[in-house]
C-alpha cells in the first residue's frame, strides 16, 4: 500500500515536473506535535518523491514565533522556501510588496478553482485575481465537546444544544464537576465567542457584524443576547484554572468538567485517550444550535527566490500539497478536513463525518483571519479573556467595548 | 585635576598618540553605541508615528498610535504590574541578596555548595522557570494540594489564578532566578571591604548590623551601581517569564509592557502599536539613566 | 570612594584574591548565632532546591504516574527513558534526534560569540577606564542604555544592519548579534575592574614605553583572568540559552539546542510528555551548570575583582 502510494505520488509529480534536478527546499512551520509532525512528514515524503529535498525548519510556538523568523528571514533576503500560514490576511503585505511567489498559473494549469472546496478557501489565497497560497486543510472551531461520564454523573440527560447545556450547568456544579473547561489563553476565550456568536445569534447576524462590520447590527439587540450568553459562559467556566487548551480538552476526557468549546482538533485528543464518539464523548457543531462551521485552516506561502531551480522546486511542492494522494495521507494524519471536494474520507469517525456533511451542504462561514485583521483579532482576544476572568465587567460593558473594536476594525 | 584620576596623565606629549590608541579600540563599542542603540532606537520612534502593520513603511499617522495605547486597558495593566513587579523585584532582590551574601561572609562551611545551590537557577532558560514555578504554584498538584493533604483543608495559596496577586506568583519565580546573581556581586562587594574596618569597628564596640548599613553599605556603592543596573534592565525586558508561566492571565492581568510590545508587533501584526510602546518604555529608562550618567560622570570630574 | 581604599583593598591577581570572609569571628560550634545562620541559609536552600528536585523526580517518573499527581512525590518506579528520549529521540518536526541535534549547533555558536563578545567588551571597558578620552562617558551612558532595550524592539533594524553587511544568516552574523547585546553588561564590569589596576603599575608600564596594546597585553590581560571567567559565564549562559536571535537570525541547519527544547517544551498541540520536558530542560542547562560548579570559586573572586569599584 506504502509503495503504491509512493508510486502514485511520485508519478504524478514526475509528470508535473520541470525540473529533474534535486532541489533542497527549506519549509518553516510549526507542527510540532506527535500527530503534527506524522502528517508533515506525509509532505516531506510525497515531496522528497519527486526528487527533491525537504529541509525541515519546524519551530514550536505557532504564529508568534514564526512570524518574526519570517519577516526577518525575507526582509534581511535570505527567506525560506516555503513556511506555514494561517491563510487569511495575515501575508498580504509581504504579497503587496511583491515578496512572495505567484502561483497563479500553476493553479489555473491544475484547475485549483474547481477541486478545491469550498471555494472561498481559495479567495482567502487570492490577492488582485493572483493565487499565492496554498491551503492544505480545514479546520473548524465551533464546536461543543461534552462528556458523557460528567452528565451522567451529575444524573443529567447528555445536552442536545447550548441551552440544555446551559440548563444543566448547576446540576454539573452540585456533582463537584466543572460545568464548563477553558484554558487561560487569550485565543482559546475569542474561540469561545465566535462559536456562541454563530450558535446563540445565528448566521444573518454573524454576517452582518464579522462581513459587513455592521456597527448597528454589532450594538443591537441580538449580539446582546450572545453576550448574555457569554456571562452563561463566564459562570459555568468559572473555577477553570488550565492553561493550553489540551489540558482542557482533558477534563471532559476524564468526566471532571462537562464540556469545552473548542475546534475539531480536540478530536485528536479523545481518539489518543480511546473514546468513541456518541459512546464516550459527543460532539456538537455549531453548539447544536445554527449549525454552521468556519473554514479556517492552514496554508503555504512561498516567497520569492532568486534561483529558477528552487522557484522550479517551489511549485512542484504546491503542486504536490494540493494532490489527491497528499491530500488524503495528510489530512488522516493531522485529523482535519481535506480542501479537496473530490476525495473519500471513508475513514472518518463520527465527529468528522458531522463536519463533512456540513461541508457537504455548503453551511459554511470564511474563518476569523480571514475577515478581520491580526489586530482586530488580537483585540477581540484581549476583549474576551478579560471578560472571562473578570467578573467586574457586565455583558453589557463587554458589549460596548466590542462595538467599539468593530468601529475601528479592518 | 581631571588628569590625576587618568593613569599616566601626566605625560602631557603622548596624550594625543594616546588618545588616538584608545579611540581606535573603543570603535565596536562608539559604533554598537551609536549605530545599533541610538539608531535603533531613533528608528523605533520614528516608525512609532506611522501605521505600520507587517512591515515597516513610512506611512506617517501622527500621535495616533500613542493616543490607542494610552487609551488601551492592556497598556494600563502592564504598566501597573511593571512597577509593582519592579519596586518589589527591586526591594526585594537587594534585601535578599545582600542578606545572603553578609550570611554566606560569616566564615561558615559549606559556603561553596551553598553559594552554587543559590545561583544555579541563573543557568536556565526562563522558557523553564515559568513552567516548573508554574507547576508549584498549581493549586491542583502544587503546593496547595501537598499542604491540604497534610490536612489543612483550607488552606488555599493560588497566585496564578488570582488577578489581584497573580504578579507577585511570577515575582517568586523572577526572584528564585535571579537572586543568586545578586548575592554573588553583593558578596564579591563584602570580600572587597577592608578588614581594617570591621576590626575598628568592632574597637569602637559599634554592633555588626550598624557596621554594616552605615559602614559597608556606602562603601560598596559601585557594588550596588553594578547590581542596579542588572536588575533593573531585567526588569524592563521581563517577558519570557510571564509567558512561560501565565501567558498574562489570568484574563489580562499579568500582561507587562514588553508583552505587550512584542503581541503587538507579532500577533496583532500592528508594528506601529509595538514601536509606541516600545518608546514610551526607552523613555522611561531614559529618565532614570541621564540623571544616574550626570551624577556618575559629573562626580567623577571632581575627584 | 577614596583612592587609598582603592589600593588599600584592592586585591589584583598578583597579590591573591581575598577569599577569605570578614564578618564576625565564629565562636562555639553551636551557638545561637550559628544555629540561626545555618537555619536562615538551610531554609533558603529549601526556596532554592525544591524546583530543581521537582523537576528531577518529574523527569524520572513515566507518564502514568505524573498524571495521577503529587510532583513532589519521590518516583515509584524510575525510569530514565524520559532522559534518554529527550536527548536522543524527542521528534522536533521531522527530526527525531532529540536535542542532540542542536547540541554542537550551540556550541558551534557559543564559542566565537563568547570570544568575540569578551575580546571586544574587555577592550572597551580597558579603553574607557585607563584612556578615557573625550565623550568616552557620553558613549558609555548610550551602551548602558542599550542594556534596557528590550531585544524583540531591536529585531528588524538588526535584521537590517546584518542585510547591509552582507552576513545575514551567517553564523558571524549571530556571534555580532550576541556581540553587540552582550557589550553594555560586559563593558561595565570590565570598565569597573580595570579602574582598580593600581595606577603605579600602569606609570610604571608608561614609562618603560609600552603602548596601549603592549600594557593591555602584557600588564591587563595576566592580572584580569577572573573578571574573564565571570564575563565568560555571563555570556555563555546568556548565548546557550538564547532563543530568539537563534531562531531569528540563522537557518535549521544552524539552529541551537534552545530550538529543540522550544519545541519539545511549547508544542501547542497532543498530549505533554511533562517528564521528557523536565529532562530536556535538565539537559540543556547542563553546560551552564557544570561550567558554574566548576567555577564557582572564580566566579565569585571575579565579581569580587570587578564589580566592587566603579
Amino acid at each position: 500500500m506504502n509503495t503504491f502510494k509512493l508510486f502514485l505520488t511520485g508519478a504524478s509529480a514526475l509528470a508535473l515536473s520541470t525540473s529533474v534536478n534535486a532541489t533542497d527546499l527549506e519549509v518553516t512551520h510549526w507542527w510540532t506535535s506527535g500527530g503534527e509532525a506524522a502528517a508533515v512528514a506525509e509532505f516531506a515524503k510525497a515531496f522528497d518523491a519527486t526528487g527533491n529535498k525537504w529541509v525541515d525548519g519546524a519551530i514550536a510556538g505557532g504564529g508568534g514565533t514564526a512570524r518574526p523568523v519570517m519577516i526577518s528571514r525575507i526582509t534581511g533576503g535570505d527567506p525560506m522556501a516555503a513556511t506555514q500560514f494561517n491563510h487569511g490576511r495575515q501575508a498580504e503585505e509581504l504579497i503587496e510588496a511583491g515578496l512572495m511567489l505567484d502561483l497563479t498559473e500553476l493553479a489555473e494549469k491544475e484547475g485549483w478553482k474547481d477541486i478545491v472546496n469550498p471555494s472561498n478557501l481559495l479567495d482567502s489565497c487570492t490577492l488582485d485575481g493572483r493565487i499565492y497560497c496554498v491551503p492544505v486543510n480545514i479546520h473548524s472551531p465551533q464546536w461543543l465537546w461534552l462528556s458523557h461520564a460528567a452528565f451522567e454523573k451529575a444524573g443529567v440527560d447528555v445536552p442536545s444544544n447550548w441551552d440544555e447545556y446551559v440548563a444543566a450547568a448547576p446540576k454539573l456544579r452540585e456533582a463537584g464537576i466543572q460545568p464548563l473547561a477553558l484554558g487561560q489563553q487569550p485565543w482559546q476565550s475569542n474561540l469561545l465567542f465566535g462559536a456562541v456568536q454563530i450558535g446563540v445569534g445565528g448566521l444573518d447576524l454573524w454576517k452582518q457584524v464579522n462581513i459587513g462590520k455592521d456597527v448597528d447590527a454589532a450594538g443591537g439587540p441580538d449580539m446582546a443576547k450572545v453576550f448574555e450568553a457569554m456571562g452563561d459562559a463566564r459562570d459555568m467556566a468559572d473555577g477553570s484554572n488550565v492553561q493550553d487548551w489540551n489540558q482542557a480538552t482533558n477534563m471532559v476526557i476524564t468526566g471532571t468538567a462537562g464540556g469545552q468549546i473548542m475546534g475539531d482538533w480536540a478530536q485528536g485528543e479523545f481518539q489518543v485517550a480511546e473514546q468513541t464518539a456518541g459512546k464516550d464523548y459527543t460532539c456538537l457543531p455549531g453548539l447544536g444550535v445554527h449549525e454552521y462551521l468556519s473554514t479556517g485552516g492552514d496554508a503555504f506561502y512561498f516567497p520569492k527566490l532568486d534561483d529558477a531551480e528552487k522557484t522550479a522546486a517551489q511549485l512542484e511542492l504546491a503542486s504536490v500539497m494540493i494532490s489527491k494522494q497528499t491530500q488524503v495521507a495528510f489530512n488522516l494524519k493531522k485529523g482535519s478536513l481535506p480542501i479537496r471536494g473530490d476525495i473519500d474520507l471513508s475513514a472518518a469517525n463520527d465527529c468528522m463525518k458531522k463536519g463533512l456533511e456540513i461541508l457537504a451542504t455548503g453551511n459554511l462561514l470564511p474563518s476569523g483571519d480571514m475577515v478581520f485583521s491580526a489586530d482586530t483579532q488580537t483585540q477581540f482576544n484581549d476583549l474576551m479573556v478579560e471578560f472571562m476572568n473578570d467578573k467586574s465587567i457586565t455583558p453589557e460593558d463587554a458589549h460596548k467595548r466590542y462595538v467599539a473594536i468593530v468601529e475601528d476594525a479592518d | 585635576m581631571i588628569t590625576t584620576s587618568t593613569p599616566a596623565a601626566t605625560q602631557r606629549p603622548i596624550r594625543l598618540f594616546r588618545n588616538k590608541a584608545a579611540k581606535i579600540a573603543a570603535i565596536p563599542m562608539i559604533l554598537t553605541a551609536v549605530v545599533v542603540f541610538m539608531g535603533g532606537t531613533i528608528w523605533t520612534i520614528v516608525f512609532s508615528f506611522t501605521k505600520s502593520k507587517l512591515l515597516p513603511k513610512a506611512n506617517f499617522i501622527g500621535l495616533d498610535q500613542y493616543d490607542r495605547l494610552w487609551s488601551s486597558s492592556k497598556w494600563g495593566i502592564a504598566i501597573e504590574n511593571l512597577l509593582i513587579y519592579g519596586i518589589c523585584s527591586l526591594i526585594f532582590s537587594l534585601v535578599i541578596g545582600f542578606v545572603l551574601a553578609a550570611l554566606l561572609d560569616q566564615k561558615i562551611r559549606f559556603e561553596n555548595t551553598f553559594r552554587s545551590i543559590m545561583l544555579y537557577p541563573f543557568a536556565l532558560s526562563f522558557i523553564v522557570t515559568g513552567l516548573v514555578w508554574q507547576w508549584i504554584l498549581n493549586p491542583d498538584f502544587g503546593i496547595q494540594k501537598v499542604v491540604r493533604s497534610m490536612g489543612w483543608e483550607s488552606f488555599s495559596f493560588d497566585p496564578l489564578n488570582n488577578q489581584e496577586i497573580v504578579i507577585y506568583g511570577i515575582l517568586i519565580a523572577g526572584l528564585w532566578q535571579g537572586t543568586g546573581l545578586i548575592m554573588c556581586l553583593m558578596l564579591a562587594g563584602l570580600r572587597g571591604i577592608d578588614e581594617d574596618i570591621w576590626k575598628a569597628a568592632r574597637v569602637d564596640g559599634i554592633p555588626a548590623w550598624k557596621t554594616y548599613i552605615f559602614i559597608v553599605i556606602p562603601m560598596m556603592r559601585a557594588v550596588f551601581v553594578t547590581t542596579l543596573v542588572i536588575i533593573a534592565s531585567g526588569i524592563v525586558k521581563l517577558y519570557d517569564l510571564v509567558v512561560a508561566q501565565t501567558s498574562g492571565g489570568p484574563g489580562i492581568a499579568s500582561e507587562v509592557p514588553a508583552k505587550y510590545v512584542y503581541d503587538a508587533m507579532f500577533l496583532s501584526q500592528n508594528l506601529g502599536q509595538g514601536f509606541a510602546g516600545s518608546t514610551m518604555m526607552l523613555l522611561a529608562v531614559l529618565i532614570v539613566l541621564i540623571p544616574w550618567a550626570y551624577m556618575e560622570f559629573g562626580g567623577r570630574q571632581r575627584d | 570612594m577614596t583612592d587609598a581604599t582603592t589600593l588599600a583593598t584592592r586585591p589584583v591577581a598578583s597579590t591573591g584574591l581575598v577569599d577569605g570572609p570578614r564578618g564576625g569571628k565564629p565562636k562555639r560550634a553551636i551557638s545561637p548565632r550559628n544555629v540561626f545562620i545555618y537555619g536562615t541559609l538551610l531554609l533558603v536552600s529549601i526556596y532554592y532546591l525544591l524546583p530543581l528536585y521537582v523537576m528531577i523526580v518529574t523527569s524520572l517518573k513515566g507518564m502514568p504516574e505524573i498524571r495521577l499527581g503529587n510532583i513532589f512525590a519521590p518516583p515509584v518506579e524510575i525510569t530514565f527513558e524520559p532522559w534518554v528520549k529527550a536527548w536522543a529521540t524527542a521528534c522536533t518536526g521531522l527530526n527525531c534526534e532529540g536535542l542532540s541535534r542542536g547540541f554542537w549547533n550551540s556550541v558551534r555558536i557559543t564559542i566565537p560569540s563568547v570570544v568575540l563578545s569578551i575580546a571586544i567588551a574587555s577592550v572597551n571597558g580597558y579603553a574607557l577606564a585607563n584612556w578615557r578620552f573625550k565623550g568616552a562617558d557620553v558613549f558609555f551612558t548610550i551602551l548602558i542604555f542599550g542594556a534596557f532595550i528590550p531585544y524583540q524592539v531591536m529585531l528588524y533594524p538588526i535584521v537590517i544592519l546584518l542585510r547591509e553587511l552582507g552576513i545575514y544568516g551567517t553564523l558571524w552574523g549571530l556571534s555580532l548579534v550576541h556581540t553587540i547585546f552582550g557589550m553594555p553588561i560586559l563593558t561595565l564590569l570590565f570598565r569597573n575592574y580595570f579602574t582598580t589596576v593600581p595606577e603605579e603599575l600602569f606609570k610604571a608600564a608608561r614609562v618603560d614605553g609600552a603602548g596601549f596594546w603592549g600594557i593591555y597585553f602584557k600588564i591587563m590581560l595576566p592580572m584580569s583572568l577572573p573578571i574573564f571567567v565571570v564575563a565568560i559565564i555571563i555570556q555563555i549562559t546568556g548565548i546557550w540559552n538564547d532563543f530568539l536571535f537563534g531562531v531569528v537570525y540563522t537557518k535549521p541547519d544552524v539552529y541551537p539546542m534552545t530550538v529543540q527544547l522550544n519545541n519539545i517544551v511549547n508544542s501547542v498541540q497532543g498530549v505533554k510528555e511533562y517528564n521528557v520536558n523536565m529532562a530536556a530542560t535538565i539537559i540543556t542547562g547542563l553546560v551552564p551548570l557544570f561550567i558554574y560548579f566548576v567555577s564557582g570559586k572564580l566566579f565569585v573572586r571575579g565579581i569580587a575583582a570587578g564589580a566592587v569599584k566603579g
